[in-house]
């Protein structure tokens, strides 16, 4: 227990001090996360809707499909990331593993599927005559679906919420991908498996508060959003 | 609802463009190489004293992938790897041998120990050689925890076991973690259990396990440490140039006198001494 309020101790230390290295690991951990939440949302709030409106054979067939993905283990993303990525891989004339391109390419496809169930699941929440209002009004196609996404929008940011959750808080994928090197590719995940294994349990403590603070944080904001109130 | 819209899109540009933004000038990747290495030299702290002087005195950025020496000579196999500092010398041997590899030069070496819980169940403490010590764990059947992870210094251990002639795979008491130095030893610590460890990890680990060092000193307990250039003739991709001068740089004046006191000041001794130069054998292997 002692350990414990040692690592407090540590993480406030470094918070106060602005740590110039824990603070450099912070925000690339937000920008990667960020980046790669913000992919997956064009990508599935896009392909979801789509999904969600058009009926076709093998529709139930796909959504299993991407609600399995919805719990795609990262390290199985990281290794096939990585063997795509390798210098003599098929995408390795782009030189890009181990950067933290490869890791906001890897968590993106870890959100996505994430984001794309959830968007079905919204858009499939909606009262099902709302879609032929909506046109009996006279609005055009895309007015519809534009409503309709307007209208999802707080199981929406549900969505938005579980998936940068998912991919701010893995480690698997990014410590693969992006091989947890100082200064360049190391997040706050990655770094507290580093510590922990070099027995700087304080210091890896601390990382883990930072993490949770920020997740808080980013959680609180998207919060504050959903639960605003509709001003008329 | 409009309001809220127009709060939250330009929210969004605006994120887009800065993580975009800041993200593009400083990742783009030149004169990288990748330095493909066990795990004791990053745990230890060494190679973040080592990196920084190289980059700035060659202008080549330095990519550490910390791996266990087994997985660093599989990326130097397929050519996924520019330059190795790995501590497995049968290993390498095979790993030169079949053309993966070249120039492989001697940076440093310190030693591994056998490490117990204080209490030494299997009464190792004293013994004259780490094949008895070894030969009376399992005779105890005193729990023994093993890396499993083809590092190097699983393949030190599987030597040893091998140099006494047990074969201690499926024994209930030889038990495998799979993972690197730092969490083997604390699990060797929960499970009061043995195991054998690299100096330099035990010590910087030391104040929260618990375990003591119980045999130390066998010739066959000497830990090695080699650099290795990815043979370019066999990978055209490899960063020739840049392996080349880490290679240089590590077996440098400078670096082995960094090397020979890195640790003085925490532990009161080196963690790892400087060997370039000399032959392996002349080490009493």
């Amino acid at each position: 227990m002692e350990l414990f309020w040692e690592g407090i101790a540590k993480a406030m230390a470094l918070i106060v001090a602005l740590d110039r290295e824990v603070l450099a690991i912070t925000w690339l951990s937000l920008k990667v996360s960020g980046l790669a939440t913000l992919i997956s949302l064009v990508i599935g709030i896009s392909s979801g809707t789509l999904l969600a409106l058009t009926d076709f054979p093998g529709k139930r067939l796909i959504i299993s499909i991407v609600n399995t993905g919805m719990g795609l283990p990262p390290v199985v993303v990281g290794l096939f990331v990585t063997i795509f990525l390798w210098r003599n891989g098929p995408l390795g004339f782009l030189e890009i593993l181990y950067t933290p391109t490869a890791m906001i390419i890897a968590q993106a496809i870890i959100a996505t599927p994430i984001v794309t169930g959830i968007t079905v699941a919204s858009i499939h929440s909606l009262p099902p005559n709302l879609k032929l209002q909506i046109l009996a009004l006279g609005a055009t196609r895309w007015q519809m679906v534009l409503i309709l996404i307007r209208e999802a929008r707080l199981p929406l940011l549900a969505g938005v919420m579980a998936g940068f959750g998912g991919v701010i808080s893995e480690v698997g994928a990014s410590i693969m991908v992006g091989g947890n090197i100082k200064g360049y590719s190391r997040v706050l995940t990655t770094a507290t498996v580093m510590e922990t294994s070099r027995g700087n349990f304080d210091v890896a403590i601390a990382l883990s508060l930072i993490l949770l603070l920020l997740c808080f944080a980013v959680n609180y904001v998207l919060t504050r959003i959903q639960h605003r109130k509709r001003p008329r | 609802m409009y309001r809220l819209k127009k709060f939250l899109f330009p929210l969004i540009v605006l994120t887009a463009f800065v993580l975009t933004g800041t993200t593009t000038q400083s990742w783009a990747a030149t004169k990288a190489i990748i330095l493909a290495t066990t795990t004791s030299t990053q745990d230890s702290g060494l190679l973040d004293v080592l990196i920084p002087i190289f980059e700035k005195d060659s202008g080549f950025t330095v990519k550490t992938i910390a791996v266990g020496s087994g997985q660093a000579m599989a990326m130097g196999t397929k050519g996924e790897a520019d330059v190795l500092l790995v501590h497995s010398p049968d290993a390498e041997k095979k790993f030169i041998a079949e053309g993966s590899g070249i120039n492989r030069r001697l940076i440093m070496h310190n030693d591994f120990v056998i490490v117990g819980p204080p209490s030494d169940p299997a009464k190792i403490h004293g013994a004259k050689t780490s094949s008895e010590a070894i030969r009376k764990i399992a005779q105890a059947n005193a729990i023994f925890l093993s890396r499993g992870d083809n590092s190097g210094t699983h393949a030190k251990e599987k030597g040893l076991w091998k140099a006494a002639g047990i074969a201690p795979e499926g024994q209930k008491w030889y038990q495998q973690t799979g993972l690197g130095m730092g969490q083997t030893l604390n699990v060797a610590a929960e499970k009061k259990g043995y195991t054998i460890t690299d100096r330099a990890t035990y010590l910087s680990l030391k104040k929260t396990l618990g375990l003591g060092i119980l045999v130390e000193g066998d010739p066959l307990l000497l830990n090695i440490y080699h650099v290795i250039e990815v043979n370019p003739a066999k990978w055209p991709k490899v960063n020739v140039a840049g392996a080349k001068a880490f290679a240089d740089f590590m077996v440098s004046r400078k670096v082995q006198d960094i090397i020979g006191k890195f640790g003085v000041d925490k532990f009161g001794g080196p963690l790892f001494f400087p060997d370039a130069g000399k032959k392996a054998e002349s080490l009493g292997l």
